[in-house]
């Protein structure tokens, strides 16, 4: 099976700063792909660049292909806005909008031009329930999307990425600001929307991504320096590098 | 192409255009007072214009010397009360009182800015001008302006002395005060000097409020255009020269009236670049330490 | 002298400097409040004044012209002063042109309201014939207004945090799309507390208006009519005439206007500081 996305020899620099460098990298669908590796790596920056959240910041550049389903997102004539609602994004801190939680998982469907209340509706109960969250706030819809807890706030926000329909979903470090009763929620809700979804979760946490990913790439400096099945990157590393990291004699 | 991508052009193109509007104001309000002006200039000179001390339209008399002199001394003489009480209380707000003190406090200082100086100048009419008529004189007078002007300064100085104050960092403070050093030690040695930039920008930018007052400045300054040689003598500001007589001036005494407003801006320009460079240099120095 | 007694007399200069500014203030307030007042009735505010060298007569005229101006102010004020904040937090670049606006906006934030009277006087009641005006004065304090309500803008939307508008693109919101429904949305109490700010210094601004909006007592009856405001009505009172218990009882209606404003003002922008760290 072709993978769902792919990275190409890719590398990218804020102003001179080369943060990644020659990053290949096949994402398979209805996997998790989880990317390990000491702070400052590039994790998050590898993340921006799937769904071209990178040309928020401004002075960067970017060379090689990022592959959705085959087609280069970067390729000219390609629109961005195409490109985000395929491919979604939860942040590490939780970031709900000072809106209604109603109005936080409609917000993207209205931004793309959906109107009609019936859809609406639907998509909001469709969105809560895939992320675990419609029975405990069913009856708070119109309660502010901030006076939930830290862990329902991350799950409201993966709700609110759901909204839109997309094919992958891209976290970076979504439960670093959670306490463990809510990580374990969202490890479980993971498992779970993979059957649909195709997914890359950055991660600082090794046990984290041994538990959930079924896929795992170690991140060095820029560099991509092993990448293989979770199982085996964990019990027979191929590289020194790795080793280290994951026996923690590394940073 | 998408249709949200002609949308965010155009918005982009109309923001644009909304930020550029305060260049061209900027640039209109310099060259139409520079050019109504420049014909009174021509025909005076700039010399017998900005030296001459007689302003005698009547007589195409049109020295702006004795205009200028007031302008300078009600600055002043505003500052040299507003200054220890601006500082005083603005070393009160950013250190010495308590959270309650301070919440009753600033409003007061912000309300001391929304009152209208028309406002200012009546309480000078009825309350300074006659006590400053116990001392001699007819009491609209030099002294009346300063005092009314160190009321309608001191929020200037106070609110960006206070910023100033506290933005010096919390080592400096308490490295000084773990050498056994007492509070007023700390603040007037440590506090204050490290500040010192951001205070001479509040004072700058205080004297610059004080030049461009007008309405209260002709109520209570008596407006006869002489050189004041004394606290008690009538005055006249370059900001009351253009409002008292533009509204019946024509020929070169309207623009000399507009010379006079470029020499005000001019003189804004000085004040300000120097506030401006006061204040950058602050915070330059907080963060290399 | 003791660093003992040294602190004492510090403590009495700086306790001083926050009394006398109170005292100031309140001096200032009390005063023309118990002189003004007793002027202030229903009749007061419903007479139109008679204008000239008389002071009889009420407020009714000149409150209307500060509402009228205040109105047509706001309404061209607003679209250019907050685009260009939008401009300034969101898309300016630090390049040559950016800090050629931002030069202009402070310097334009200092200039004395006189120099923007003489502009509007060339420009609006001269040159382009809209005689001394309503309209002549509105522009006039657009031109004045322009950078306070730029800063107030920039600096509201600039608090608004980047989560938010990272979590609108990546939902596939353009850029606009999100500083439209999101940005703007969540900037809002600041952007109005710079608005009422604004409207505070339009009843309280007297120079620039003296020399372009002509000062007729008469009930203003279009744009491009004269007209007087509130300020400038008291000006012309405590000058033009003797009438000075009716000035006062101007000033004590001006004086509960700005008391009024500023309350409004500091509650506005404390919901905002207290929304803006997630409450
Ligand atoms: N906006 C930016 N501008 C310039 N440099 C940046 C920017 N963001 C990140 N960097 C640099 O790029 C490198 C990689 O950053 P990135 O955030 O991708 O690391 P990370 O692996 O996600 O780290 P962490 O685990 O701490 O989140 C870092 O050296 C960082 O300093
Ligand atoms: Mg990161």
């Amino acid at each position: 099976m072709d993978p769902k996305m792919q990275t190409r020899h890719l590398d990218f620099y804020y102003g001179e700063n080369q943060v990644l460098k020659r990053v290949s990298l096949n994402m398979k669908e209805r996997q998790i792909t989880a990317m390990i590796g000491p702070s400052g790596c590039g994790k998050s920056t590898l993340l921006r660049v799937l769904n071209r959240m990178n040309e928020v910041i401004p002075d960067t550049r970017l060379q090689g292909e990022v592959l959705l389903d085959g087609n280069d997102i970067y390729a000219s004539g390609v629109d961005v806005v195409e490109v985000r609602k395929r491919v979604g994004m939860v942040f590490q801190q939780p970031n709900p909008f000072p809106k209604t939680i109603y109005e936080n998982i409609v917000f993207g469907p209205k931004m793309l031009g959906r109107r009609d209340k019936a859809y609406l509706n639907e998509t909001v109960e469709r969105s809560l329930r895939a992320a675990a969250l419609w029975d405990e706030i069913k009856d708070d819809l119109s309660k502010s999307g901030l006076a939930l807890s830290g862990g329902q706030q991350q799950r409201l926000c993966i709700a609110r990425a759901l909204a839109i329909e997309p094919e992958v979903i891209l976290m970076d470090e979504p439960c670093s600001a959670l306490d463990p009763v809510s990580t374990l929620k969202i490890e479980e809700l993971m498992q779970e929307l993979k059957k649909q979804y195709t997914i890359v979760i950055v991660t600082h946490n090794m046990q984290q991504a041994a538990r959930v990913s079924d896929w795992a790439g170690f991140l060095l400096m820029g560099e991509l320096v092993e990448y293989a099945e979770t199982n085996e990157i964990f019990s027979r590393p191929q590289d020194k590098r790795t080793e280290d990291y994951i026996t923690g004699r590394f940073g | 192409m998408p249709s949200h991508v002609v949308v965010d052009r155009t918005a982009k193109h109309v923001v644009l255009i909304c930020a550029s509007a305060s260049f061209v104001i900027l640039g209109a309000i310099f060259i139409f007072t520079m050019r109504e002006g420049a014909p009174a200039l021509q025909e005076i000179g700039l010399y017998n214009f900005l030296l001459g001390t007689e302003w005698r339209p009547g007589q195409e008399m049109f020295g702006i010397l004795p205009m200028t002199v007031g302008s300078i001394l009600v600055t002043l003489g505003s500052m040299v009360l507003a200054i220890p009480i601006g500082l005083a209380c603005a070393i009160l707000l950013a250190e010495v009182a308590s959270f309650r003190v301070r919440r009753l406090l600033r409003p007061a200082v912000e309300l001391l800015v929304g009152i209208p100086s028309v406002v200012y100048g009546l309480v000078g009419m009825l309350l300074i001008v006659p006590a400053v008529r116990e001392i001699g004189g007819s009491g609209f007078s030099i002294l009346a302006a300063s005092l009314v002007l160190t009321a309608m300064v001191l929020p200037t100085i106070i609110s960006i002395s206070e910023d100033s104050l506290r933005a010096v960092p919390k080592g400096y403070k308490e490295a000084a005060l773990a050498m056994g050093a007492t509070q007023w030690q700390m603040i007037w040695h440590v506090q204050v000097p490290a500040a010192r930039s951001g205070i001479m920008a509040g004072i700058v930018l205080g004297m610059g409020r004080a030049i461009g007052e007008t309405m209260a400045m002709i109520m209570v300054i008596g407006n006869s255009p002489i050189i004041p040689t004394s606290p008690l003598s009538q005055g006249r500001t370059l900001t009351g020269n253009i409002a008292v007589e533009i509204m019946y001036a024509s020929g070169i005494h309207r623009s000399a009236l507009f010379s006079t407003g470029v020499i005000l801006f001019l003189i804004i320009l000085v004040l300000n670049t120097v506030a401006t460079f006061a204040l950058r240099r602050g915070l330059k120095a907080h963060h290399v330490a | 002298m003791s660093p003992k007694s040294v602190q004492k007399i510090a403590k009495v200069f700086i306790w001083g400097g926050g009394a006398i500014t109170v005292a100031v203030l309140l001096g200032i307030i009390l005063y023309v409040l118990i002189q003004g007042l007793p002027s202030v009735n229903m009749e007061f505010l419903i007479t139109p004044p008679k204008g000239g060298l008389s002071g009889e007569g009420g407020i009714s005229t000149a409150t209307v012209g500060t509402l009228y101006l205040l109105g047509i102010t706001l309404a061209i004020l607003l679209i250019p002063g907050i685009g260009a904040g939008i401009y300034l937090a969101e898309y300016a670049r630090d390049n040559r042109p950016t800090r050629m606006v931002r030069y202009a906006v402070e310097t334009l934030a200092g200039v004395p309201s006189i120099v923007f009277g003489l502009f509007g006087f060339a420009l609006f009641v001269t040159a382009l014939h809209f005689n001394f005006s309503i309209l002549s004065g509105a522009l006039t304090l657009v031109c004045l207004l322009l950078p306070t309500l730029i800063r107030t803008t920039e600096e509201a939307i600039r608090a608004v945090p980047r989560s938010y508008r990272e979590a609108s693109l990546a939902m596939g919101a353009s850029k606009w799309q999100t500083i439209r429904h999101v940005v703007l949305p969540a900037a809002m109490p600041g952007i109005v507390t710079g608005i009422i700010l604004c409207a505070g210094r339009i009843v309280e601004e007297t120079a620039c208006l003296y020399v372009t909006m002509g000062g007729s007592a008469a009930m203003p009856t279009s744009l491009l009519k004269g007209g007087r405001t509130l300020s400038l009505h008291l000006y012309y009172l405590a000058m033009d005439t003797n009438a000075f218990d009716k000035a006062m009882g101007t000033g004590a209606v001006l004086i509960i206007i700005i008391i009024i404003i500023n309350a409004v003002t500091n509650l506005l922008s404390q919901r905002f500081q207290a929304k803006m760290r997630g409450g």
